[in-house]
């Protein structure tokens, strides 16, 4: 018998495990949005699925009072593919970190993106290795200091959002693990999309990498540095008195960050459409930073494309159409049979 | 020829129209664009409808289309036909259709003293000697000696043949096999019927190129009828087969459709994940064929990819399996550890091949029987199975997806190359001797603890995603006995390491024992597992024949091991261990069981000859 979804609270959602991320972490923050917009989706909590590879981000699946798999380092796309894919009736999420899911399970990331499973992928950035206790990740910055870069990082790091353009994710959004109206909002619309969703989260590691959003999330920082997206709406940003805007220059295909005023007005700037099927402009967006460029925040890119699993199902069916259910009988004696009679002669 | 029973000498033959001969063996050799494969099975799927018992071994190069004339662009497919059962290929040729000077050089020395050598000499040009690094004309330079060489102007008489077809002349030259083909029907009296209807069918919508090639075959047919190039023709009588109903299988065949027999059976939607690799990729290309069965295959974007779907359809109630090789396996590894400690059913087909490393893809070998057993991290047992035949794949898939599912366990099957592409008539069975294992998912809220047990067979109850009141997470940490949450406790690591172990442990009370072919105790046992069963089983009844005393038993499960095996050891002087590996079922038995067993390891990257065998059961028995 399926649950109630009417009476579902977000202490249902809560496991009877004691959560134990360091005091202070954004896990903290991300779980409680995600337990908090559950209840609201009408979905039976025993047909919502949580996957997640290896992390501290991975231990969210003990949390959530769902059906839950904590995998192995980096597989949880491919073993969600796998569970969606022969069960689509099920909500798969994915709960994975900088470390697991574009360093070790980068490969797998990119084929659920590119081939739009349904599933939805919450990447925690913290730009740093929490659990093995801090070693630079794959989206740190060049230069960083850490246990195994005791002179600085090398890497050119990866921005999560832009990988998973590049992969063709049919959704693409970012949110922040504290602007939980913007989070719980971001993951609502995420929750909807039919395909593949990424979600990359800026999350703080208070003990390995404090501070690593702190030039976004700082109060006196959240209106002067955060673009947020809206659909149809200009691309401006920045607090009263000193708003600005983004403009495309079309000989350099470059994004102009102006000051509104002056003769520059917000119908001047680009106006936002998440479901551009080019992901172009979705790329300039992404890879803005500062201290040139404000951080793009919400739905990069939403687009409708077939899902996967949807498509295995299809062609099964198509098949069974076409050529019946087959019985096991059909199967054995196909190809080329021929018989031998008791008295050993041998008919085709 | 052959010895297995008594048979005639081709060299001597009388000028009789018709001679009998009790079992031939042939080897179609040519260039990896010559069609030999289709060459091949077109003699065997004739061969078997006359009735023969039959056993093939096609060998092919890595190289999808090597240089031609070179050395390692020689693609050959070599059959054995008989009037009695045969359960291996055969030792050594006793006739060659070499297509080209490479072929020749490649497989002349398999050949049987004073077997017949067919030679297309069109390609037997300076050019193609240099390309097969030939310095001297082989049928001049005394390497022929000895054997009976037909020669053939192969490429011409095909292109004469054709004079009237519409085909460009490098179709033509395409369908000199088929010419080769027509005079191996007539050398040993097939009908060419049901080749003549298979190139129909195939070339339904090229008829000119349907036509051109039954044209050769028939060309071929008359060429020997008119020319009087051979003196004798034979007829191989068709064998006595159990009544039924038959049809040829390989072995990779044989897993897909166990598989979906398994999935029937069980009563779950069978799911495949899979990334290419030789020799395993037909198990995927069949299964994709299979999908109004309701079978769903996924190619992965690599080889833990594939396994890790399959996982995560296992936890969603289907049957997960995976088809791999030995690279493969190496890299499932992690995964697979995973399906043990969360204790899902997983199938992992692993076709072996010859290592290590990258190694030799298109040659066989048994040498990943450690790596199953062993190759994870932890202590990490699981059952392993092993078929012995290309048809008994099928059984043993199976067998291993029954196992799975009951136990909750990762199973690993172990293929390898000889049997994935040998091929076999296959009695098929009535449906009433497949098992049935109906699978229930657990559905009782009230007291459900995830790693609670079965008290038979200590698998754990199978909750999936879906049922509600049942939300539970699983994972590959440690897991606290019965509810399962994250556990660290010293003594219940203990006790789920040993429950573990335990599981596995028990699959052997559900497994049949050992069977002793011969006397069960005595001077000498051969032991085998896996594909070696044939070459096993033929040598040991030439032995036989030859007035030795030798027994042979066949491991199918490798792990657990039957419980009757350590009995069955001791029961024998001496046990004799062939494997295709450097001695890894020795290493196990003597680990085991303290039994001092004799290895027989081979690692050449082909099957045992029935001779080896023999000569190593004179050994052990010290008589000449």
């Amino acid at each position: 018998m399926a649950t109630d979804t009417t009476v579902l609270k977000k202490k249902d959602f809560q496991s009877d495990q004691e959560v134990r991320w360091c005091p202070g972490c954004g896990d903290y923050a991300i779980l409680s949005a995600l337990q908090t917009v559950m209840p609201e989706l009408g979905i039976p909590k025993e047909r919502l699925v949580v996957i997640s590879g290896i992390g501290c981000s991975s231990r969210f699946p003990y949390y959530m009072n769902t059906f839950g798999f904590h995998t192995i380092h980096g597989r949880a796309p491919a073993i969600a593919t796998g569970l969606k894919t022969s069960r689509p009736d099920l909500e798969v999420w994915v709960i994975t970190g900088d470390g697991d899911a574009l360093s070790i399970g980068g490969n797998h990331l990119i084929h659920a993106l590119r081939r739009n499973v349904n599933l939805k992928i919450l990447l925690f950035n913290n730009r740093i290795y929490g659990l093995t206790k801090g070693q630079y990740s794959p989206t740190s910055e060049v230069g960083k200091r850490t246990k195994s870069t005791p002179v600085g990082s090398i890497d050119t790091p990866f921005d999560p959002v832009s990988v998973a353009l590049g992969a063709g994710a049919s959704m693409v959004a970012r949110s922040v693990d504290i602007f939980q109206k913007h989070l719980k909002e971001t993951l609502r619309r995420v929750a909807e999309h039919s395909g593949s969703a990424f979600v990359e989260i800026l999350q703080n590691c208070n003990i390995f990498n404090d501070g690593a959003f702190s030039y976004l999330t700082d109060k006196e920082q959240r209106e002067a540095e955060g673009l947020y997206l809206e659909h149809g709406q200009p691309l401006v940003f920045g607090p009263e008195g000193a708003r600005r805007g983004l403009r495309l220059d079309p000989t350099s295909l470059r994004l102009e960050n102006v000051a509104l005023g002056d003769g520059v007005e917000a119908e001047d700037c680009l106006v936002w459409d998440e479901n551009r099927p080019d992901p172009a402009l979705a790329f300039l967006l992404a890879q803005c930073r500062p201290p040139e460029y404000p951080t793009a925040l919400g739905v990069l890119r939403r687009v409708e494309r077939p899902t996967y699993d949807g498509a295995v199902v299809e062609q099964i069916a198509q098949q069974q159409e076409r050529r019946g259910t087959g019985t096991l009988e059909e199967l054995l004696y196909s190809g080329e049979t021929w018989q031998v009679a008791a008295d050993g002669s041998i008919r085709r | 020829m052959t010895t297995e029973a008594p048979t005639e000498d081709l060299g001597a033959a009388t000028p009789a129209e018709q001679q009998p001969l009790s079992e031939v063996v042939i080897r179609f050799a040519g260039d990896s664009g010559d069609g030999m494969q289709i060459t091949g099975t077109q003699f065997t799927s004739t061969s078997a409808l006359v009735g023969n018992d039959l056993s093939t071994l096609p060998d092919f190069p890595a190289e999808i289309r090597a240089p031609a004339g070179t050395l390692p662009g020689v693609s050959a497919f070599q059959v054995r036909i008989a009037d009695h059962d045969i359960h291996t290929p055969g030792d050594a040729p006793d006739v060659l259709v070499a297509m080209n000077p490479a072929a020749l050089e490649v497989n002349l020395k398999d050949l049987e003293p004073n077997g017949v050598v067919i030679l297309n000499t069109d390609e037997f040009t300076a050019r193609n000697f240099k390309k097969a690094g030939l310095e001297t004309d082989p049928r001049e330079d005394g390497k022929l000696e000895g054997y009976r060489v037909f020669e053939v102007d192969l490429t011409t008489v095909t292109r004469r043949a054709l004079e009237d077809s519409p085909l460009d002349v490098r179709a033509k030259d395409r369908c000199k096999n088929f010419f080769a083909l027509g005079m191996c029907y007539w050398l040993f009296s097939r009908p060419m019927e049901p080749t003549v209807e298979w190139l129909q069918k195939k070339f339904a919508k090229k008829p000119e190129v349907a036509e051109a090639n039954i044209t050769c075959l028939r060309a071929g047919w008359n060429y020997c009828d008119i020319t009087g190039l051979f003196q004798v023709k034979y007829e191989v009588e068709s064998a006595a087969l159990r009544p039924g109903t038959y049809r040829n299988i390989n072995g990779n065949l044989a897993l897909a459709l166990g598989s979906v027999a398994a999935s029937r059976k069980s009563g779950l939607p069978l799911f495949l994940g899979s990334y290419p690799i030789t020799p395993a990729s037909d198990l995927l290309h069949h299964l994709s064929t299979m999908k109004h069965y309701g079978v769903t295959t996924f190619q992965a974007e690599d080889e833990i990819a594939a396994v890790c779907a399959a996982i995560g359809a296992s936890f969603g109630g289907a049957l997960g399996m995976c088809s791999t090789s030995g690279p493969g396996l190496a890299l499932k590894a992690e995964a697979i550890n995973l399906a043990l400690m969360v204790e899902l059913p997983l199938v992992v087909f692993n076709i072996q091949r010859a290592g290590p490393s990258t190694g030799m893809p298109t040659k066989t070998e048994q040498s990943d029987l450690l790596q199953a057993m062993f190759g994870r991290n932890g202590e990490a047992p699981l059952p392993v199975i092993a078929p012995e035949s290309p048809a008994d794949c099928f059984w043993a898939a199976l067998e291993a997806c029954r196992v799975a599912v009951e136990s909750m366990v990762p199973v690993v099957l172990l293929s390898d190359g000889y049997l994935a592409n040998g091929a076999e008539p296959w009695r098929l069975p009535d449906l009433s001797e497949l098992p049935d294992f109906p699978v229930e998912f657990h559905s009782e809220v009230e007291g459900f603890a995830p790693y609670s047990r079965d008290d038979e067979t200590l698998a754990r109850p199978w909750a999936i995603p879906g049922t509600a009141g049942l939300e539970h997470r699983i994972g590959g940490l440690e897991k606290q006995d019965l509810t399962g949450n994250v556990s660290y406790d010293p003594d219940n690591h203990q006790r789920m390491t040993d429950l573990r172990a335990e599981k596995v442990a028990r699959v052997a009370r559900r497994i049949a024992p050992l069977e002793v072919d011969g006397p069960t105790k005595g001077k000498l046992l051969v032991l085998g597992w896996g594909s070696t069963q044939g070459t096993i089983h033929g040598a040991v009844k030439a032995a036989r024949a030859e007035g030795l005393e030798v027994s042979r038993a066949h491991l199918r499960w490798l792990n657990p091991f039957p419980s009757n095996l350590e009995e069955v050891l001791a029961s024998f002087d001496q046990v004799l261990v062939p494997e295709m590996n450097g001695g890894q079922l020795a290493f196990l038995l003597r680990g085991t069981f303290l039994a001092d067993v004799v290895s027989y390891p081979k690692v050449e990257g082909k099957p045992f000859y029935r001779h080896e065998i023999v000569t190593r059961i004179k050994q052990c028995l010290e008589v000449e």
